[in-house]
């Protein structure tokens, strides 16, 4: 077993990826390194034990990349999404630094995938083999052969800071209490989205019905911790990836596999059987970080994708069986909604809709005229039984509410200069590059460009 | 709360109520699990056999379970594996699932008993083969026969008569084969598919090929896992000196068996002949690849394993081995008094190990390829994979 009272060069805290990548930047530097993982070792891994890619920029096809992904694209896609809310200096850098990425993680034993997925990433998101977990296993396996001490069950519980530089930290480890010194720190312990109580302060009652789609290990202890000790932040509390997944889905950890990717096939109602939004906006891909918020602001947090037979086959399997029905009521009857008003609804839908050439991979000209809200592609009859029903809910991804950093990834303190030797990476400072809304893939590379930047930098502070 | 419909879209409820095991029903499970995530996708066939569907009968469960090769791959990548309360332990289960196909399919029904204890069988099986044949030698040759030092050609039928070793073999083989043909015909057919409609051509060449290159024990080129999450060869290669070891050893008894009876130029043969090279480099592949294979079954991770089936595996495994040390020391001591016994002990292994041929773990080489001729039709029809079958 590992003594960690010795006194390190370089703490790290956090088992996801953005905390693998600065340990194994670090300790290629010369650094020691010790990395403290809270969870126990078949959860180790945060977030990053559920992703499956990162989105990475490209001028030419490469070994892990069809076609082209130029930097301009990137940036454009990125400020459209968070609505021009990002530190474009920040962003500028992860852009930049994703090129060489994938090739610095297969370096480390990373292996990529070339899915033939519903999401058409194909140019701009390599796909891990295996997944998440997967690309945790390597990096632990490398970060241990490199001589990373990692130790499981080691929460840290607070970290002494004083005038704006690190000297220790409080860790509970497999029970126990102690003191761990390093010369300086990389904080990569993800947001506060699995503490429950912080989220209501935020959302207030709503929360009540907000599902966490991964780690419940991220509570943000040290998120709070910072922010105590005079860390400036960035980004608002509500502000986080959320989408819509499976209503029945666990309250935490389910991952992938409660995604619903069926909502631009069908109409989606709230509890009182009302349309609320284009389900046909735009591509799902592009729209299916909006939904989370969306269902967040209906009564009581549900909604209900309904499509009909013609559409069971058109997207991803998911978890759990749809609700089936031979009839509109009967389903409402299911889903204990007002069976007249659901059959009202999709009748009313029905009328609307204009006979076009469906077709799911463009935006079609199947839309509805003379309906509230409109129904803009891919708008076709609600009439082909068996009909089914998915109930959604807001599915937490992780938040946005993160530490202010600088270029070398140093946490900013409220008097706007960077502290001597603490270092952020990962989901705890995703805010500054994230405000709103989401690209698939984007919260891996954050985490691996910020983490070689902190790697890099702790270590060569220390040097 | 809502109850989960118990009804799959686009599932036949014949498909999935007929008589189902509590095996059918978790590898069901798991598939449905494995399919709404996917990450597993470049491990091996089964996941892109998976893709193919929306739902899984028994028969699709089956197929699947035939064509995971147990790299264990997607255990240790599983986000949702124990202790995750989703439970998903894809190698286990299907190695489950596996075991049971072989019972169920094998033919004659009365000896797919046999898979139940399967280690034992085996074993009893083929200790009793050596003791018959020690018995028959004795009687009808007399204690004498076992202990002297015989030299030139035709000395082996000096302890077995020519007849019984070319006669008993051949119907132990044809038997043998007969059987093993029943269960893969009975197989491909409880499973629903139409053995004619497969086996074209460019599905068995690529079935050939998969089996030739262990293809999907390679990984993504980094090997499997099986110690742990790390990859390598080890296994990939242990099982090749298996394979490959094991047909040189049926080339060399066949073209013993053509030298002796067609072209009478009786055995033991010269050092530098074919069926001594042959059966020698086959023999040391085949105690390599058997040890090495049972050296990593002790060092294996426990957790994505059928532990149950240990048996099987180390029983057949096991004999193989025996077979190959035998038949290296017949080969070496062959001029000395010890021939005899040698002769008999290496006969009695061969004799067991071809008697329990469809009764042990060697059925899975067939149902595999069957199942690999299956996965070579459907990727032809479905090239970019994400249809449905």
């Amino acid at each position: 077993m590992k003594d960690i009272t010795q006194p390190y060069d370089v703490l790290v805290i956090g088992g996801g990826n953005a905390a693998l990548c600065s340990a194994i930047t670090a300790r290629e530097a010369g650094a020691r390194v010790l990395l403290l993982e809270h969870a126990s070792k078949p959860f180790r891994g945060g977030n990053s034990r559920h992703t499956r890619n990162l989105r990475c920029a490209h001028d030419g096809p490469t070994s892990f990349l069809k076609g082209a992904y130029p930097k301009e694209t990137y940036l454009k896609e990125l400020l459209k999404v968070t609505d021009g809310q990002t530190d474009e200096k920040l962003a500028r850098i992860m852009i930049d630094e994703s090129v060489d990425a994938p090739q610095w993680m297969y370096k480390r034993g990373v292996r990529f995938q070339h899915i033939q997925g519903t999401l058409g990433l194909a140019h701009s998101n390599p796909f891990f083999l295996g997944g998440g977990r997967a690309l945790v296993n390597a990096f632990f396996n490398t970060a241990e052969a490199l001589g990373v001490d990692v130790v499981y069950d080691s929460e840290v519980l607070e970290m002494d800071i004083r005038d704006g530089k690190f000297h220790s930290a409080t860790v509970r480890s497999r029970a126990f209490t102690m003191e761990v010194k390093a010369k300086s720190v990389i904080v990569a312990s993800g947001g506060f989205q699995a503490d429950l109580a912080w989220l209501k302060e935020a959302w207030g009652e709503a929360a009540d019905n907000f599902i966490i789609r991964g780690t419940p290990y991220n509570k943000g202890r040290l998120l709070k911790d910072l922010i105590e000790k005079g860390a400036k932040t960035i980004g608002d509390p509500q502000q986080c990836h959320a989408v819509a997944i499976d209503g029945r889905s666990p309250q935490f950890d389910a991952g992938i596999v409660t995604r619903l990717d069926c909502l631009s096939f069908g109409i989606v109602v709230n509890k009182n059987a009302e349309r609320f939004y284009d389900e046909g906006e735009d591509f799902w891909p592009k729209r299916y970080a909006i939904w989370g918020r969306l269902v967040a602001g209906q009564p009581d947090q549900i909604a209900y994708s309904i499509i009909d037979s013609k559409s069971i086959n058109l997207f991803m399997p998911s978890l759990f069986r749809p609700v089936q029905a031979d009839s509109i009521r009967d389903l409402a009857q299911q889903l204990r909604l007002d069976p007249e008003k659901l059959d009202q609804t999709v009748t009313n839908f029905n009328q609307a809709v204009q006979v076009g050439t469906f077709d799911k991979d463009k935006l079609d000209d199947c839309f509805t005229t003379g309906l509230t809200p409109a129904k803009t592609h891919w708008a076709r009859r609600i009439d082909s039984p068996p009909y089914y029903a998915y109930p959604l809910r807001p599915g937490i991804t992780f938040t946005y509410l993160a530490v202010k950093i600088d270029e070398k990834a140093r946490v900013i303190m409220q008097d706007d200069k960077p502290a001597e030797n603490i270092y952020a990476t990962g989901e705890v400072m995703a805010g500054n590059i994230l405000g709103k809304g989401y690209m698939a893939g984007t919260g891996m590379t954050i985490g691996t460009v910020f983490g070689r930047i902190a790697g890099q930098e702790a270590a060569a502070y220390v040097a | 709360m809502l109850l989960n419909n118990p009804s799959t879209p686009n599932l036949k409820i014949e498909d999935c109520l007929e008589n189902e095991s509590t095996l059918v029903k978790e590898a069901r499970r798991i598939m449905e699990v494995c399919n709404a995530c996917r990450y597993c996708g470049g491990f091996c066939a089964v996941f892109p056999a998976m893709e193919m569907r929306r739902s899984f009968s028994r028969g699709d469960l089956e197929y699947l379970a035939n064509l995971c090769h147990n790299c264990t791959g997607c255990f240790h990548a599983c986000q949702y594996a124990p202790p995750q309360e989703f439970d998903i332990n894809n190698p286990k289960i299907m190695a489950e699932l596996r075991a049971e196909t072989y019972q169920k399919y094998a033919w004659p029904a009365p000896l797919a008993k046999m898979y139940q204890k399967n280690g034992r069988a085996v074993s009893y099986i083929s200790t009793f083969s050596v003791m018959i044949v020690l018995l028959f030698a004795l009687i009808t040759q007399g204690n004498a026969a076992l202990f002297t030092a015989y030299s030139g050609s035709g000395s082996f039928y000096q302890v077995i008569p020519y007849g019984v070793m070319l006669g008993v073999p051949i119907v132990i083989a044809i038997c043998s084969i007969v059987a093993l043909l029943a269960g893969v015909f009975r197989f491909s057919k409880g499973t629903g598919w139409d053995m004619r409609q497969l086996a074209q051509p460019q599905n068995v060449l690529r079935a050939v090929w998969d089996v030739m290159a262990l293809r999907y024990l390679g990984g993504s080129g980094d090997g499997c896992n099986y110690e742990d999450d790390t990859f390598n060869h080890k296994r990939r290669w242990f099982h090749q000196a298996i394979f490959y070891g094991f047909l040189l050893c049926l080339v060399s008894t066949s073209v013993a068996l053509v030298y002796d009876h067609f072209l009478h130029l009786p055995a033991p043969y010269s050092l530098a002949s074919i069926p001594v090279i042959t059966g020698t480099l086959g023999g040391l592949a085949l105690l390599i690849g058997t040890s090495g294979m049972l050296w990593l079954k002790m060092k294996r991770d426990k957790r994505p394993q059928a532990e149950g089936l240990l048996g099987m595996d180390t029983a057949f495994t096991g004999l193989l081995f025996l077979t190959s040390l035998s038949g290296l020391l017949l080969l070496l001591l062959r001029g000395t008094t010890a021939m005899g016994v040698l002769l008999v002990i290496h006969l009695g292994f061969v004799s067991g190990f071809f008697i329990t041929l469809p009764y042990s773990k060697f059925v899975h080489a067939v149902y595999r390829f069957a199942a690999l001729v299956r996965f070579a039709e459907e990727k032809r029809r479905n090239p970019d994979g994400d249809g449905i079958i």
